[in-house]
């Protein structure tokens, strides 16, 4: 994924990008190079939080198991880039929320590939955008010839707070086994308007309605992770700017 | 408690209401019966502030306060209770933290001190006993997989939790079982009969008027209120049906 040229907004990749603070950030650092051994258990919470762009090499040895819990919330533009190799039976494990709104652009961009028998992959990622704010998911699962018995997942589903957010999602596949389980699905949308009454029917104000529901709409992605209860908080804090 | 004048209202542009008026005093249970499309949920939704249920005219005034002019949130606060017809689901919400933040925001909203945890549930104990609810489904997220009358149940639970003067109950009967009906109407009696408090029943059927017993009954067709009486008309509805009555 080490890329020379500074990329433009042709580069599928970066399609969605602010470009003028990629640039602005011209030449990036080598991404940060992870290796599991074979049996090796990983585990990572990333919290971007200051608007960098953020790349990451993950190779699994066989057997090696890793966990990422991502929260990209912060700065005008914040990307992380996850390109993930993962060897014969490797599981590798991703839960990440973005949120933002102004004009923020957040992006999360994947590639994990499947390069030998029996590995599996899960990746799950929630975006909560209001405002003119922008949020992308851009996630590549590649399946190598002999990678058999692959199971991989891809769960991507982002909120609107406004009509004026984008969110872009775009779960992609290049599978050349024959014997591969893939799931992916994506959707976007708005909070349920009846849901909302509902819940204010009882006492809450509008802004603690859409907070509980948006908490709801995040939890499960930072299960299992190491500071899991700092992240919930962090997140928590940050949509609580947003309602 | 609750005075209605000639209250007209649209939804989506079209008139539902048309001159409604109707008065409740503390100490009472209203019944309003009608047919299918008579505005009877139009009636519960303008009183529960749901947004698209535009007052054309007409007032509502609860506890000497403009109603219309309250936020949904304001008049849960202010008092009022708005068992649904058709209870929402809502993935990933306990109904737990729903319940105890609703309690707690209408505390706040009066000036009150917050409910601790162990207070709250405490409360959300007796009041699912009251009801026959288990615990556990007090804990999962609010009403995803109950059933028809498991969802009516957890109503009163939250009528019960939350304790509001004047509960208006929107065919909380309609999907009960006979056992259900009767549990229910023992609640809202066990909750709502009181000298300082005060119910809107709204139904199609005399049946939950066998446990709830009503003080007034009132017939809506139309948009408005045609008739008005003791709990015989309930009876006499039943008997005559209400093309006669309303006619």
């Amino acid at each position: 994924m080490t890329i020379s040229a500074l990329p433009s907004r042709r580069d599928e990749a970066w399609r969605y990008s602010d470009i003028d603070a990629v640039t602005a950030a011209w030449p990036l650092p080598a991404p940060e190079s992870i290796i599991v051994p074979a049996g090796g258990d990983f585990k990572r919470a990333i919290v971007q939080d200051a608007g960098e762009i953020r790349q990451i090499e993950l190779v699994l040895g066989k057997g090696a198991t890793a966990s990422l819990h991502v929260l990209n919330i912060g700065g005008a533009y914040g990307r992380i880039e996850l390109a993930v190799t993962l060897h014969e039976g490797a599981d590798f494990n991703l839960g990440a929320a973005q949120i933002g709104g102004g004009e923020q652009n957040l992006e999360i961009v994947t590639t994990v590939t499947h390069a030998e028998p029996g590995a599996t992959s899960r990746q799950v990622v929630r975006s909560v955008l209001g405002g003119t704010a922008t949020g992308t998911y851009l996630g590549k699962v590649a399946v190598a010839r002999d990678a058999q018995q692959t199971d991989s997942e891809q769960d991507v589903k982002a909120m609107l707070l406004d009509r004026s957010a984008t969110a872009n999602a775009k779960p992609e596949l290049e599978i050349f086994a024959d014997d591969v389980k893939c799931a992916h699905g994506c959707a976007i949308g708005e909070l349920d308007a009846m849901a909302l009454y509902y819940l204010q029917s009882r006492g809450l104000p509008p802004g603690e309605a859409k907070k509980l529901m948006l908490q709801a709409f995040v939890a499960g992605v930072f299960d299992g992770a190491e500071d899991e209860e700092q992240l919930q908080a962090l997140a928590l804090a940050k949509l609580g700017e947003l309602v | 408690m609750l005075t209605i004048e000639n209250l007209h209202a649209n939804v989506a542009d079209k008139p539902i209401l048309k001159g409604l008026s109707l008065s409740i005093n503390a100490g009472e249970i209203h019944a309003i019966m009608g047919p299918n499309g008579a505005g009877k949920s139009t009636l519960s939704y303008v009183l529960g502030g749901r947004p698209g249920y535009e007052v054309t005219e007409g007032s509502a005034t609860f506890d000497g306060q403009d109603l219309l002019d309250m936020d949904p949130h304001e008049r849960a606060a202010a008092g009022l209770f708005l068992g649904f017809q058709y209870p929402v689901e809502i993935p990933g919400v306990s109904n737990v933290q729903f319940l105890r933040e609703s309690l707690n925001a209408q505390r706040k909203a009066r000036g009150q001190e917050p409910l601790s945890g162990g207070d709250f549930l405490k409360l959300a104990r007796e009041k699912a006993g009251l009801l026959k609810m288990d615990m556990d489904m007090l804990k999962r997220p609010v009403n995803v997989g109950f059933s028809g009358g498991e969802k009516k149940r957890n109503e009163m639970v939250q009528m019960g939790i939350l304790d509001p003067k004047l509960a208006i109950l929107d065919e909380t009967d309609s999907g009960l079982d006979i056992d259900a009906l009767r549990t229910v109407g023992d609640g809202i009696n066990a909750i709502m009969r009181r000298p300082d408090k005060a119910v809107l029943l709204i139904t199609h059927y005399q049946r939950l008027l066998d446990y709830v017993q009503p003080d007034f009954v009132h017939v809506l067709a139309a948009g408005r209120i045609v008739k008005s009486g003791g709990p015989e008309l309930a009876l006499e509805l039943e008997r005559e049906g209400y093309a006669e009555i309303a006619a």
